[in-house]
């Protein structure tokens, strides 16, 4: 489009205002990774200085040394987020599906109850929950970590899922149950497997979501260091003396690893799903 | 629809089948999430309000009427960490939409590369905050952090600067990791919202004569109107309700510098267990967001309502 060519010195400002923004964004990643990369001897070295000849994955290595529990924090991480997307999933199928196709009374009042659940930050409902994990005795294990996780996510869930469920078309639905399907049956077999690609983008934004939040519950309801995820093992890294910055930074950027590579194969999707209900149909 | 004659036909099939009917079906479906959220959220929030009229500690406590919430309004401290608490969101919310506004405006502009910087954009939002704010605690090295390093290399600091280790820098260091966090969804939103807006007004704008600026302000900003809205409400909830963030890089620290109300919270219940104060710093934030959002809700109806927007 005509309207839309910039002139060369225009091109040149936006291409310049967005490496200052990607800068801003990007960062800590990249300091990160440079941290990763060089020898201690480097880092506590005053005046900074960006490069070193001594780039090595050392770091990489020494880590699990230096943490041996590292290996079972990042297990428990991605255990802790799988449970909570699988049970999550569980409880909000129904419940999208529910919201995005049968008509019933206090339909919008309760799923507005639902969405105001995003209000409270976990932190404000700590106190009693610490006193529910005691009595039920949950506290010190995975289930503490796991349960307050899948409630913080249900609202967000069901929002999401429904804006997919709506999309289906309806016809295909009412034919089964002209054909003489139950209710149960038709969600089942026709409307399931049509949602597939939908359900998989709600379930990774859970997962991400899931592996997100961990850092709180672990905090505050765990204290045994086997079942911690690894956003609390991180902390291992700071020492009596001083901080092992590098291996740290080696550890969380292993940690991440797995959520980046399913960010990355996904984005396009999850970009769409989750910016659906900003866009004016 | 398509099918407006077979409605009619559809309508008294169901009605015939005998079974659920369709509201019993609805709630059977909704029943364990809502039984879950019920268990999880809704009844601990009650009980953090029967708990913040009693002086709980590690064993069950008194009833004590209404002394926990006049012990805390009295106390010059609680309002200053409200005073802050605002402040923080405040500062944060606007940086994060300014910057987010400008972002989605520049990953919307017509260049090569859009899509990579697109996806470049989003790892803050994927990754756990708490390991992000890792790399921030790093960066906010004195010693040997970037920031400080760099600073000094262009001559900004005579010395070492430890960015977390006085009031003022602490707090404001905090914002910037803060809106680090929040910056890439509001981004996200805001360039999901422009590319919903019609070409046809643009082209019309054009041909008119109108330039970028003009378009910019006249068309982009009051068709997404509704979604700046409602981001600068969402952002401001999260950012209020803050943890992670404020807890790895200062927990709260130094000197109370950045402790917002949650973190307060957090210390006096569960660093101190003391349930009881806990829980009535809890229910003040729970009453501050509810009333914030009321009255953005009505300013949200009114803003909607100037734009036309139903």
């Amino acid at each position: 489009m005509l309207m839309d060519r910039y002139n060369l010195l225009q091109k040149i400002g936006i291409y310049i205002c967005i490496a200052m923004f990607l800068t801003f964004v990007l960062l800590p990643f990249v300091e990160m990774i440079r941290t990763s990369l060089s020898p201690m001897s480097h880092l506590f070295h005053a005046p900074y200085e960006i490069w070193t000849n001594e780039f090595s994955f050392q770091a990489y290595h020494d880590m699990w040394i230096k943490v041996p529990l590292l290996g079972r924090y990042i297990v428990n991480s991605m255990y802790i987020a799988s449970m909570v997307t699988a049970i999550t999933m569980i409880l909000v199928i129904p419940a999208a599906y529910a919201y995005a196709r049968l008509e019933f009374p206090f339909k919008s009042i309760s799923l507005g109850a639902f969405l105001a659940v995003n209000m409270f930050a976990g932190a404000v409902l700590l106190i009693p929950l610490y006193r529910v994990m005691h009595t039920l005795g949950l506290l010190n294990t995975y289930w503490s970590m796991i349960i307050p996780g899948i409630a913080f996510l249900i609202p967000t869930g069901i929002w999401l899922l429904r804006g997919y469920l709506e999309k289906i078309p309806k016809e295909l639905e009412e034919a089964a149950y002209v054909d003489g399907a139950s209710r149960l049956y038709t969600l089942r077999r026709v409307v399931l497997p049509l949602a597939t690609p939908g359900l998989i983008v709600v379930g990774v934004s859970v997962f991400i979501g899931a592996y997100a939040q961990q850092y709180l519950f672990a905090v505050t309801f765990n204290q045994i260091r086997e079942y911690q995820p690894l956003a609390a093992g991180l902390f291992e890294f700071f020492g009596y003396q001083s901080v092992e910055w590098n291996q740290m930074m080696a550890a969380a950027l292993t940690g991440i690893l797995p959520v980046m590579v399913v960010f990355l194969a996904l984005q396009k999707y999850l970009v769409a799903g989750l910016t659906a209900g900003a866009v004016k149909e | 629809m398509v099918d407006t004659a077979a409605q009619p036909a559809f309508a008294a099939i169901k009605a015939k089948r005998r079974g659920l009917t369709e509201a019993w079906f609805a709630w059977v479906l909704i029943l364990p999430a809502l039984a879950f959220i019920g268990v999880i959220v809704a009844w601990p929030l009650l009980e953090t309000i029967r708990l913040s009229f009693t002086d709980t500690g590690m064993t069950s406590g008194q009833w004590v009427g209404l002394d926990n919430y006049t012990a805390m309004l009295s106390s010059p401290k609680f309002l200053e960490i409200v005073g802050r608490t605002f402040l923080w969101m405040v500062l944060s919310v606007s940086l994060k939409l300014i910057i987010g506004l400008i972002g989605a405006s520049l990953l919307s502009a017509a260049v090569p590369g859009r899509a990579l910087f697109r996806m470049l954009v989003m790892p803050p939002w994927v990754i756990p905050i708490a390991i992000g704010c890792f790399g921030w605690l790093w960066l906010y090295n004195g010693q040997f952090g970037f920031l400080s390093g760099m600073a000094q290399r262009f001559g900004l600091l005579s010395g070492p600067f430890e960015f977390l280790a006085y009031k003022n820098s602490a707090f404001y260091s905090a914002i910037v990791t803060d809106v680090w966090v929040g910056t890439p969804l509001v981004s996200l939103f805001f360039l999901a919202a422009m590319q919903g807006v019609s070409r046809d007004l643009y082209e019309a704008a054009w041909v008119d004569g109108a330039g970028r600026w003009y378009r910019f302000r006249r068309i982009t900003i009051p068709q997404i109107m509704p979604v700046i809205v409602s981001m600068a409400l969402l952002s401001a909830i999260w950012t209020f309700n803050s943890f992670d963030i404020i807890w790895v890089l200062t927990q709260g620290g130094p000197r109370g510098g950045t402790t917002t109300m949650i973190i307060d919270t957090y210390k006096t219940a569960i660093g101190n267990f003391k349930f009881g104060e806990g829980s009535t710093r809890a229910v003040a934030i729970v009453v501050l967001l509810g009333l914030f959002s009321l009255l953005y809700l009505t300013l949200l109806n009114r803003v909607n309502k100037y734009y036309g927007v139903k």
